[in-house]
This record gives structure tokens, C-alpha cells and sequence, in this order.
């Protein structure tokens, strides 16, 4: 019995090493952003003057500028490499999706690459206009009516970008445009996972809307998974 | 030919009288307590500039009806005094009327603008922006806490500028996107404009008042009926102005009361 036990063991060991062999090269950290604290309420969005968006939501939608999980899991913290990565020699082919559903951004916060394809779709029966307020890249704020096909857009500079509606002043929503592919933005539970990182030395960055930025430094042998956990202060105000 | 014109003419005059004496055009519900003055100042006007449209249509069709056909060569008659007393003529007439409107009008706008509301008016505060409207009452404190614009923050729900942080004063504000009022209180609404003008607008409660950036404005009236009004934006303020408008919520004072307390729970 212990025989087959230990050949079992053992066997799972094989294979285990065989599938992170085969698997792709490089460390990986990994970890959980939370909160300790008090965060601020958030407040139920009125929709009323534009009932189309209204009436999408069974309950009122409320505000999104702190999202959390549970066990003080923080949601839509984006977690990137912001020094020791190289650049990424192009960026993804793939677009970054933006939509407009309900009077709503979806997702809150999209994390995208420096130069990556931003496609803004309007799926709401209303018009919206898409008006991000970035500081280093060049500004622009285009209308949207109900209807029309998505339009593209790019950023050639790495920033935060906050995103606003002016004709549904609740609607805010951020870009996150990022250096490198080395990025995850936390959802329910608050962890994270970036892998396929050489090994090196590394700053790893959490930025949150509200909470603003936080950076440790990690360094990566081989092809190790090493823990990085964030935790922001938070405020009833 | 020309009494044929004159007769069309004469027809079309009455014509276009005919619905506005016969009220074919239903005035909207009227739930203000001085929505009255206001109503019969706007058919003082109109039967005011009816009645001058008309005789000066009917008169240009008697002058087309009783001059037309005339032969080559008759001569033609002035009335005495020439140009200077036709012009001295219109001059006092118009003059008359355009006086006649602003005094008998005066009630109605001093009733509104020149007299101070009630002590125990109840005090609302509007912002307007591009392009909602959004509401502030004082909550339990009863006062209004200070505006800071630069804590403006549209996406968290601080559409006014509160400092939460800071002013304990702000906590108990409520900030609304719908203007619940009780009924039969006097109201003042104190209006303040964050970005361009706007205007607020409820035809029900015959109030149209412009926001301006810069001054701190305020209407003040009483509404006497129960309902959901809709409460729109009459200035050209930008790309969304056709789509800035809010509901004006005209609840018992029970209905208020709990209203406002479900608002507070929000904030």
C-alpha cells in the first residue's frame, strides 16, 4: 500500500515537472490586493433622464470608484510591471474593447498597451460621447449616436486616463495604457498572476482610481512563482 | 383681381384667429399658485396683438377691396398731415400697447421676482451642467455645507463639490437627480450654474429661469398638485442639451417626508 502510494507520489511528481517544462519559460508573481479600512459608500446611480439606460437595470447601478470583493478583496486595481520590463517590441494585434451598455462603461478600467488598438463601441439607444481626460497624451472627445459602427483610437504614451460621459455625467470609467504585456487588472477575488516574466530585477506597481499608486520590488530567478500581496489604506471620505 | 385679393386676404386674417379664439390650443395643466397671473397675462397679449393683427389685416383688405380697378390717371388722395402724422399715429398706438403690456404684466412678474419667499420656504439647491440637473437639500443640519469646485467628482457621485472630508457640515446634504417637492410649500430654489448657462424650465409651474455662471440666482413658488413634471433646459448649452432634463416630483408631505429620508440612506 505504501509502495503504491509513493509510485503515485512519485508519478504525479513526473508529471508535474514535465508539464512546467513544457510550459511557458520564465517566473511568475502572483498575489492579492486588499483594502484595510473603511471604503467610501457608493451611491446608487439615478438614471431617470434617459430611461433606455434605466430601465437595463433591475437595481440601480451605483458609483464604481471602489469595487470590492470578498475578504476586502479591491477590485479594478491594475497590477504592472513599471520598470525592469523591456518594451514590447509591437504592440498586440488584438483591440482593446471599450463598450458603452446601460449608461455604463464595461469594463471600468481597461487596460491596454502603448499603441494597441482601442475600439469604443456604443451599444445603448442613446447617444453618448467618449471624452477621456489624459494629461500627457493628445486629448480628443468624440460623439457616438445610437446605432453607429465602433470607431478606433490609439495612445502613444504611457498614463492613467480617466473617461467621461458629458452627457451622462455618472458615467466615468479609466484607461490604463501600459508599457509592456505584463499587466492584470484584479476582479471579484483581488488576485493576480503575471506570467512569463525572465528572470531579473522588477518594480510591480498597483494603481487604483481612488488609492493611486503603490510599487514594490521583486527580482525573479529561474522560473520560480514569488508573492506580492498590496493593500491600500482606504477612507469613509 | 384685387378684390379677389382682398377677400383672400381678409379670409386668411380670420383664419388664423379662428384657433386661437376658439382655444383650440390647450394651455398645460397649470399647478403653481401664481401660474394664473401668468396665464392671463399671456391671453391679455394675445388678445392685445390679436386684435391689432386683425384690424390691420381687415383694414389692408378694405384698402385693397375699395382701391383696386382704379382708372389710369384718377388722382390720388392723402389724409391730411402727410407721412409725419401716420408716423406720430403708429408711434402713440404702438407705444400705447407695448406700455399697456409691461404695466398690466407687472403683477405678474413682481409676484414672482420682486417679492421675498415665505420665512419657512423650504430650500433646494440646483446645480446645472452640462447636461443634467442635479439637487441639494440641507439634510437634518438644515444648512448648506460650501461648495469647493475642485473636488467636483462626477464619477463618485459628488456632483456639487462637497468636501466630505473636511466639512462635517456636508455629510447630511442630500444630493438628488430628481426635485421631490411636498405640496402646497413654498419652495425656493436657489440656482447655480457650474459650467455655461442653462435654464430651468417647468412649463406646470409657469417658471422659466435662466442659470448663469457667477450668480447665485433663485425663483421661489408653490406647487398645489401632485405629479410628475418634467423639468427641461431652455438654453443652447452644447452638444447634449437636448437631452438635459430632470423630473419635478410634486409628493404630499407625507410622501416627501420618506422620500427624503430613503435619499439620505443613499448618500
Amino acid at each position: 500500500m505504501a509502495m503504491k502510494q509513493g509510485f503515485i507520489a512519485g508519478l504525479a511528481a513526473l508529471v508535474a515537472s514535465a508539464v512546467m517544462y513544457a510550459g511557458p519559460s520564465g517566473g511568475t508573481i502572483s498575489g492579492k490586493v486588499t483594502y484595510e479600512g473603511t471604503p467610501a459608500k457608493q451611491k446608487p446611480i439615478d438614471m431617470s433622464k434617459e430611461a433606455s439606460c434605466a430601465k437595463q437595470h433591475a437595481t440601480p447601478l451605483t458609483t464604481e470608484t471602489v469595487v470590492t470583493g470578498p475578504n476586502n478583496a479591491l477590485e479594478n486595481v491594475v497590477v504592472y510591471i513599471s520598470a525592469g520590463a523591456p518594451d514590447d517590441p509591437a504592440p498586440p494585434s488584438q483591440p482593446a474593447k471599450f463598450d458603452q451598455k446601460g449608461c455604463q462603461y464595461i469594463p471600468h478600467v481597461l487596460a491596454l498597451q502603448v499603441n494597441q488598438t482601442l475600439e469604443i463601441a456604443n451599444d445603448d439607444q442613446t447617444s453618448h460621447n467618449i471624452h477621456p481626460l489624459p494629461k500627457t497624451n493628445r486629448e480628443w472627445n468624440k460623439s457616438q449616436p445610437p446605432g453607429t459602427p465602433p470607431f478606433s483610437e490609439k495612445y502613444d504614451k504611457p498614463e492613467f486616463i480617466p473617461v467621461k460621459c458629458n452627457i451622462h455625467p455618472w458615467m466615468h470609467g479609466n484607461f490604463a495604457v501600459l508599457k509592456n504585456s505584463h499587466y492584470a487588472v484584479t476582479q471579484g477575488e483581488g488576485g493576480f498572476t503575471l506570467p512569463n516574466l525572465p528572470p531579473g530585477k522588477y518594480t510591480i506597481s498597483a494603481w487604483h482610481e481612488s488609492y493611486g499608486d503603490q510599487s514594490q520590488e521583486v527580482t525573479i530567478s529561474g522560473s520560480e512563482t514569488k508573492t506580492v500581496n498590496f493593500v491600500f489604506k482606504a477612507k469613509p471620505y | 383681381m384685387g378684390k379677389l385679393f382682398a377677400v383672400i386676404l381678409a379670409l386668411v386674417a380670420l383664419a388664423s384667429a379662428y384657433p386661437i379664439v376658439t382655444h383650440m390650443y390647450v394651455q398645460p395643466v397649470d399647478i403653481s399658485t401664481h401660474g394664473h397671473a401668468i396665464d392671463e397675462q399671456l391671453s391679455d397679449t394675445m388678445a392685445e396683438s390679436g386684435f391689432a393683427f386683425l384690424g390691420a389685416q381687415l383694414l389692408l383688405a378694405f384698402f385693397v377691396w375699395r382701391f383696386s380697378n382704379r382708372k389710369n390717371g384718377s388722382k390720388v388722395k392723402h389724409l391730411p398731415g402727410g407721412a409725419k402724422l401716420m408716423v406720430a399715429t403708429a408711434f402713440i398706438l404702438v407705444g400705447t400697447e407695448v406700455l399697456a403690456l409691461g404695466v398690466l404684466g407687472q403683477k405678474a412678474w413682481a409676484d414672482v421676482y420682486f417679492t421675498a419667499p415665505k420665512q419657512d420656504a423650504l430650500q433646494i439647491q440646483s446645480q446645472a451642467g452640462q447636461f443634467a440637473f442635479y439637487f441639494r437639500y440641507p439634510g437634518v443640519d438644515g444648512k448648506f455645507a460650501p461648495l469647493h469646485p475642485d473636488k467636483i467628482d462626477e464619477g463618485n457621485g459628488n456632483y456639487f463639490g462637497l468636501d466630505l472630508a473636511n466639512d462635517v457640515e456636508a455629510r447630511d446634504d442630500v444630493v438628488t437627480a430628481e426635485l421631490a417637492i411636498p405640496v402646497n410649500r413654498e419652495i425656493q430654489l436657489l440656482m447655480h450654474a457650474k459650467d455655461v448657462n442653462h435654464s430651468f424650465y417647468v412649463r406646470e409651474l409657469r417658471i422659466q429661469q435662466d442659470f448663469v455662471p457667477g450668480l447665485d440666482l433663485s425663483v421661489h413658488f408653490t406647487a398645489t398638485k401632485t405629479g410628475k413634471y418634467e423639468i427641461v433646459c431652455t438654453q443652447l448649452c452644447g452638444l447634449g442639451h437636448y437631452n438635459m432634463k430632470a423630473y419635478l416630483n410634486v409628493l404630499s408631505q407625507e410622501d416627501f417626508d420618506k422620500w427624503l429620508k430613503e435619499k439620505a440612506s443613499e448618500q
